[in-house]
């Protein structure tokens, strides 16, 4: 196999036309795209990047390379969560090192270009937004499956080191989700032994993707039978949740999501590898999966992964209306600071923090240290959370709806409702 | 998708050592931890075992992106595993080695072996590894 046909501006990149930072970054493109057997290379439009959250030297050593060879981002680039939040400064309980070394991995992306986006949800800002068809290069489970998914956007599973590279150079591997083949629906799940009361509750999407992507791993699922017109932010945490339990990176909804208006659509005319007709009792065990240990006295409450839009903050601001955090309950919300902005205008951030909440923008409770150290307990509506913030933080996680988490932090004890349950 | 059962080298590079098999892919993120090369998924089978200096024998990788940093940490510190031998293609895991290659001269050469000779080398206490473009030398040593 001889590795991908290049063009004549690849082999300039690799010659050093645009310096040594985009000579490597060209380099390390071309050997993935080995890898994948890719035939060819392809322009991207647009880039999200991963690699901006701090793991230790080896990444903020390769993002310097980089920077000091001269690589600057050729497509509109947006970045993911970092280690900090830059507009509340004071949540961060890490040490102090680390806090530098995250801050210089955040400069140095902004060095090559990089919009400072800080949210794991760019897709919830205007125009970052890709549309149908169009070749991106994102990173981020989440926002993968959902410029995939939801927008009908097409991109591959990009992640640390290979995001920034797409994005100095604007050019991939024409292989993975690129390719219209791979698209192709694999696993149909069918809702209709399910109630309408359970397709109407929010806390149902999150549910239903942890299910899809322990049932799916990477196949490519599509889920007949959700109501025509399921909000975004439905899909988000479907996806979201799908993306963590299994490695999901793209999933039809018939009727809903853009490849798919048909189920003949979405599994391209061959016939599917699998059918799973979900049971009350599968959802039920998938929900009760995503609750861990006891859970009283309640510390915390985190909602926001992924990252708020502004409809679910108003929603809770609507839900929250005229009560107060319990004192001894910490009520956390991340969002991007996009967003944050638009909440601010409408009042509601005001508001919710009178009330006892706290926002965290450029960052999430679950990958830097935000949370009290001597958090035990903790209350979420996001099945992503749940999936991995045992492991993270050593808490234990109760999962329930926005409604239920609200109830909860006002009455400083877990309330749920288990006859939505059945 | 298009799944391949040949082998392939998809990082060259030279490596000997003791064999160590993980039963159960191993995330690198979350599970491998860089300053002493220990898996520490407390569910993974082989938790608690170290794989710095290896021969690594695993089925794949699983999981994040983030697993290619945590592997260029590894070898940045020296914990790494000295050779990775895999049973089917892992991007994440040759792309960390890769740029581990760019940033700091050396990486584990990563191999993707056909099920006989996955098998086999599972079965070896120290095995040797040559891996170029050119072909690819693997043997038990002692």
């Amino acid at each position: 196999m001889g590795g991908p046909t290049l063009s004549a501006s690849d082999r300039a990149l690799l010659d050093g036309s645009r310096g040594e930072g985009a000579a490597l970054a060209m380099r390390i493109v071309v050997r993935m795209s080995e890898i994948q057997g890719a035939r060819r290379l392809i322009d991207v439009a647009s880039a999200h990047i991963d690699g901006c959250l701090y793991h230790g030297p080896a990444g903020l050593d390769f993002a310097e390379r980089l920077a000091a060879g001269g690589a600057r981002v050729a497509i509109p680039t947006t970045l993911n969560v970092s280690s900090l939040d830059l507009l509340h400064p004071e949540r961060y309980r890490g040490d102090p090192e680390t806090a530098t070394n995250a801050r210089r991995l955040m400069d140095v992306y902004v060095e090559m270009g990089c919009r400072q986006t800080w949210t794991c949800a760019p897709y919830q800002i205007a125009d970052v937004r890709p549309t149908l068809g169009q070749h991106v290069a994102w990173a981020e489970s989440n926002a993968i499956v959902f410029a995939n998914s939801v927008l009908g956007a097409r991109t591959d599973r990009y992640g640390d080191f290979i995001d920034i590279c797409a994005a100095v150079t604007g050019r991939v591997p024409e292989a993975g989700f690129h390719l219209e083949a791979n698209r192709r629906g694999e696993i149909v799940f069918g809702l209709n032994r399910l109630s309408p009361t359970l397709l109407a509750e929010d806390s149902f999407y999150p549910v239903l993707g942890h299910l899809v992507g322990l049932r799916s791993g990477s196949l490519v699922p599509v889920i007949d039978d959700l109501p025509s017109g399921t909000s975004e932010d439905r899909l988000k945490a479907l996806g979201a949740a799908a993306a963590s339990s299994g490695s999901v990176a793209l999933f039809h909804a018939v009727g809903v999501t853009p490849e798919a208006p048909t189920l003949e659509d979405a599994l391209k005319g061959e016939p599917p590898r699998e059918v799973v007709e979900v049971e009350p009792a599968s959802v039920r065990r998938a929900r009760d999966e995503l609750s861990s240990g006891a859970v009283e006295p309640l510390d915390a409450v985190s909602v926001g992964t992924p990252h708020f839009s502004l409809a679910e903050i108003g929603r809770l601001a609507s839900l929250l209306s005229g009560r107060r955090v319990h004192r001894e309950v910490a009520f956390y919300v991340s969002t991007g600071r996009d967003v944050l902005g638009e909440a601010n205008r409408r009042g509601w951030v005001a508001e919710l923090e009178a009330r006892g909440v706290r926002f965290v923008t450029d960052t999430c409770t679950y990958v830097t240290p935000i949370l009290a150290e001597d958090t035990r307990a903790v209350m979420t509506s996001s099945a992503k959370w749940a999936y991995y913030a045992p492991g993270n933080l050593g808490v234990d996680v109760v999962f329930g709806s926005l409604r239920e988490c609200v109830e909860s932090a006002v009455e400083g004890r877990v309330v749920r409702d288990e006859a939505l349950w059945g | 998708m298009r799944r391949s059962g040949a082998e392939r080298v998809l990082v060259e590079g030279t490596g000997e050592g003791e064999v160590v098999v993980l039963h159960e892919p191993l995330s690198f993120w979350g599970g491998l931890e860089a300053a002493t090369g220990r898996i520490v998924d407390r569910r993974h089978p082989q938790h608690g075992v170290s794989i710095a200096r290896a021969v690594v024998v695993m089925p794949a990788g699983r999981g994040s992106s983030s697993s290619s940093s945590v592997l260029a940490e590894a070898v940045r510190r020296g914990t790494a595993p000295v050779v990775i031998l895999l049973a089917r293609p892992d991007q994440i895991v040759a792309l960390g080695a890769i740029v581990a290659k760019e940033l700091y001269g050396t990486a584990p050469p990563v191999v993707v072996l056909d099920e006989h000779r996955f098998r086999d080398a599972a079965r070896w206490r120290r095995a040797r590894v040559e891996a170029s473009s050119r072909g690819l030398v693997l043997h038990a040593t002692n």
